[in-house]
């Protein structure tokens, strides 16, 4: 059996209103709660939300700066907690199970990025295919 | 309020997603990805782009979710081989594929709407299913708006 090593936990943040603005417009998601500071506060909010797919997409993009971009099969994520502009998150994950699919060797990973007071924001799953290499 | 039931099953116009090195790029960046040059795993969430090009393409606002009390709730990609790589068209195909409520922790009913769309290249494989889940609380939960 083929070992793995995780890589170190990647560090995003502290995020700034730049940060989700930026992200915003290259997913074309453009709700006015996560960068329109009177909307975000009129809905109740204490500053602009952080677009939940923006820690996503850096959580995934973490696994696949490591097991090759071309090799994802599958990634799911749910959110577990607000994060605002000035939070830091840390993201990580560990290797749940190795195996076959057919003739193609897999791994499923758990992911997580947790914020600076422990609280998990969001939580991920991914399989990608093992790479020869 | 409930959601409407009947968006059940409703289906949107095919639209067009062309996969692009520019955006694949910039949402690589935006993410803090190493690799540039292919797409990352939730590269195929800019469908949102091309959702606003194609009228009638979105079944979603027929769920009638609450902008107050509705919220992602998870978000799946599937990939059928590799994902698609820029130069690759896809035709995008979006319905509301469930509807389902449970019963909160702290009371009230959480309703659940899934969005699926699938993506298929110029030969007509299926390459991707985006999978997003909204989620609606009967009563704000206490601590949030």
């Amino acid at each position: 059996m083929t070992t793995m090593t995780l890589p170190p936990p990647r560090t995003l943040g502290p995020i700034t209103r730049t940060d989700v603005v930026r992200y915003q417009g290259a997913s074309g998601d453009l709700n006015p709660v996560h960068h329109d500071e009177p909307f975000a506060t009129g809905a109740g909010f204490p500053a602009p939300l952080v677009v939940g797919m923006f820690p996503a997409g850096a959580m995934f993009a973490w696994a696949s700066d490591w097991l090759g971009a071309d090799n994802v099969r599958r990634v799911r994520c749910r959110w577990q907690a607000p994060v605002f502009p000035g939070d830091v998150l840390v993201i990580s994950g560990t290797i749940a199970k190795m195996y076959e699919e057919g003739d193609e060797p897999r791994v499923d990973l758990e992911l997580v990025a947790t914020k600076q007071d422990g609280a998990v924001a969001v939580r991920g799953w991914a399989t990608f295919v093992r790479s020869a290499s | 309020m409930a959601l409407n039931k009947e968006s059940l099953g409703a289906v949107g116009e095919p639209f067009e997603l062309v996969v692009e090195r520019g955006k694949i790029g910039e949402l690589a960046l935006a993410v803090g990805a190493k690799d540039l040059t292919r797409p990352v795993p939730t590269f195929f969430t800019t469908m949102f782009h091309w959702e606003r090009l194609r009228p009638g393409s979105n079944p979603w606002h027929k769920v009638g979710m609450s902008e107050e009390r509705g919220m992602h709730a998870e978000q799946e990609y599937v990939f059928h081989g590799p994902p698609p790589a820029a130069g690759t068209t896809l035709t995008c195909t979006s319905r509301i594929e469930s509807i389902t409520e449970k019963q909160g922790k702290r009371g009230g009913t959480l309703t659940f709407a899934v969005m699926v769309t699938e993506m298929r290249d110029e030969t007509g494989a299926l390459r991707v299913e985006a999978r997003m889940t909204g989620v609606e609380t009967e009563v704000a939960p206490e601590g949030t708006p």
